[in-house]
């Protein structure tokens, strides 16, 4: 066959067909679902000046409650960063009895309505509860401090990161391993040169997206927290109390900050990911 | 849950409406739930009996707050019958209905009052029995929060007033009681059934303030778990204010059923039904009648104490207002 028997070659210069039209879709329909309504927090909040924005966002409650969420969130990403990488590899590396069912119980902090979660965890950690009481015994407060908080975040994260990183391990080839251990590579340098590099991106995108829902959780640590000013406040709560008042600039101008904040964060984890990335 | 209950009262409002059919949707709160049941079969048959033709009697429950701000921000509601005239007050400040409300019907507009009582655990183990009680060291007591809800608002103003009224005692007073007195509270919830499930299910604290009628909707759970009523030596009144929302109601032709539905509130019949449902009836004779029910109360109301509600919201409650205050010096 020739060259000249290709119809018109020169039009069809993109990989993929359609892409003009899907482009336009994905920019429309982001644009309605996610980046208008946005735009209207901003537009709201903008209704107060920057000095006033400036004022509400600085005053000590609100300093206090932006700390604790994002606080508490980085805590419980990291958390389930680690675990939940060791739950994904027990997942992929091992067969034991019941594991399908377990694999099911994993995605339940996604299904569940996080009130539900919350009261559960509440009704647990609480010093009436089964596992409260044992660790007031030991002097430990969990519900109704900083440290319920970070219960109920890492439980609504943990599959985030799991998920993310099961399809990647399942990829790593078990003859590079093999290959390293003929090298005389020890398990814990295979692990570490082999493993690790492979895993880290995905474990990244996990910690982005566990802290990312951790932030903006409202229903599960509502319950647990004991909404203590300056204490155990998070800062969703303090954005349904500025509406309790009426205050809709107010509200606003803590939830634009927080918006700003967690996109910040998110891009800068982005290209810490795409760092790794080139240099694996 | 709130917020879905409101849009499938709004979904049924909508799919409901036919033209002609007299129809009402009544933006209330979460505790009259059981009351508006047998009120709205009642008032339909009156209605039935006075022009003929049957109404469709909505209504859409949620915190107080919540529901007037959705129906600031829409909620077509053409009458709202709140826990709290700040909350249509706010209404009002919008525009929607007129600001001179509380002078529309009888008692403020208010047909029917609850006050806050203290619940103890079976024997009274701490001897609770005032606000003086409250503040002593290792007494925890569940107070939700005044910035989130109608009773925390109540509970804090009623604290307040106390210790002002106390001989010897003025607004510095009550501002060292009230902050003495919030730091015995351990559990901060938003609204008035957490701050009831803290107390009563997780076994948080050892009294919880809340309104009268929250205890008699929750009275069976309670005796069960043998919970003791103390009523302390002053309380607050706190309306349950009702009022026609002007515009929605002009808008849907639906003025004279709407005042015919709140005026109903007065009548025997209906002071009776908040009776039975554990609110008390604005009619003292329906009151006294029902004493068994409702034990005496030394009360106060927000107008006396604080002067009005829109002064107690911005001294108290307002954004670095004193309750803020509270926390801040720590």
């Amino acid at each position: 066959m020739t060259a000249t028997a290709l119809p018109r070659p020169r039009r069809t210069r993109r990989t993929m067909p359609g892409l003009t039209p899907t482009l336009g879709f994905t920019l429309f329909y982001l644009g309605l679902i996610v980046l208008i309504p946005l735009a209207g927090v901003f537009f709201k909040a903008s209704g107060l000046g920057f000095a006033g924005l400036w004022k509400v966002i600085t005053s000590e409650r609100v300093l206090a409650a932006l700390s604790l969420s994002f606080g508490a969130a980085a805590i419980a990403a990291v958390l389930n960063a680690v675990f939940g990488a060791i739950v994904a590899w027990v997942f992929v590396r091992y067969e034991f009895p019941g594991k399908r069912l377990f694999d099911a119980f994993i995605d339940l902090p996604f299904a569940l309505p996080t009130a539900v979660a919350g009261i559960a965890l509440t009704a647990l950690y609480s010093e009436n509860g089964w596992i409260g009481s044992v660790l007031a015994l030991a002097g430990i407060k969990v519900a109704y401090t900083p440290l319920g908080i970070i219960v109920a975040m890492t439980f609504i994260g943990l599959p985030f990161v799991v998920r993310t990183v099961e399809p990647v391990l399942r990829e790593v080839e078990r003859d590079l391993e093999e290959a390293a251990a003929t090298l005389g590579a020890r398990r814990w340098q295979t692990v570490l040169r082999v493993i690790a590099p492979a895993v880290f991106p995905s474990l990244v995108t996990g910690f982005a997206l566990s802290f990312a829902r951790a932030v903006g959780e409202y229903g599960s640590v509502i319950f647990i927290a004991g909404n203590f000013p300056m204490v155990s406040e998070i800062a969703p709560l303090l954005i349904i109390i500025k509406l309790e008042e009426f205050d809709y600039k107010g509200a606003t101008a803590v939830a634009a900050t927080m918006l700003v904040l967690s996109f910040l964060l998110l891009l800068t984890i982005n290209l810490l990911q795409a760092w790794v990335r080139r240099r694996v | 849950m709130k917020t879905l209950s409101s849009i499938a009262g709004l979904l049924l409002a909508l799919a409901t409406s036919s033209p002609g059919a007299a129809e009402l949707l009544n933006a209330s709160f979460d505790v009259a739930r059981p009351f508006y049941k047998s009120y709205n079969t009642a008032f339909a048959a009156e209605w039935k009996r006075r022009t003929g033709s049957e109404p469709t009697l909505n209504v859409s429950h949620g915190g107080s707050s919540k529901q007037a701000r959705a129906v600031i921000d829409g909620l077509e509601a053409d009458v709202v019958t709140m826990n709290s005239p700040l909350d249509i007050d706010a209404i009002a400040a919008s525009g929607l209905l007129a600001k001179d409300w509380q002078t529309r019907f009888p008692q403020a507009s208010s047909p029917s009052w609850s006050t806050i009582l203290f619940i103890v655990r079976k024997g009274n183990p701490k001897g609770i029995r005032d606000w003086s009680d409250l503040v002593k060291p290792g007494v925890k007591l569940v107070i939700p929060n005044p910035k989130t809800s109608g009773n925390g608002r109540y509970s804090y103003l009623a604290a307040w007033q106390y210790a002002k009224t106390r001989p010897g005692g003025n607004d510095d007073a009550a501002k060292a009681f009230v902050g003495k007195l919030f730091a015995n509270v351990p559990v901060l919830d938003t609204g008035g059934r957490g701050a009831t499930t803290t107390f009563a299910q997780r076994g948080v604290g050892d009294v919880l303030l809340t309104f009268e009628n929250e205890i008699a909707l929750t009275r069976e759970e309670f005796t069960q778990d043998g919970f003791e009523v103390v009523v302390p030596s002053l309380t607050v009144r706190a309306d349950n204010p009702v009022a026609v929302v002007d515009k929605v109601a002009a808008k849907h032709g639906t003025a004279e059923l709407a005042r015919a539905y709140l005026e109903y509130h007065y009548s025997p019949e209906a002071q009776a039904l908040f009776a039975a449902n554990g609110v008390r009836p604005a009619d003292d004779k329906v009151l006294q009648a029902n004493a068994a029910r409702f034990p005496a109360v030394n009360v106060f109301t927000v107008e006396q104490g604080f002067g009005s509600w829109a002064q107690a919201q911005s001294v108290h409650f307002s954004d670095g207002g004193l309750f803020d205050q509270l926390f801040a010096k720590k």
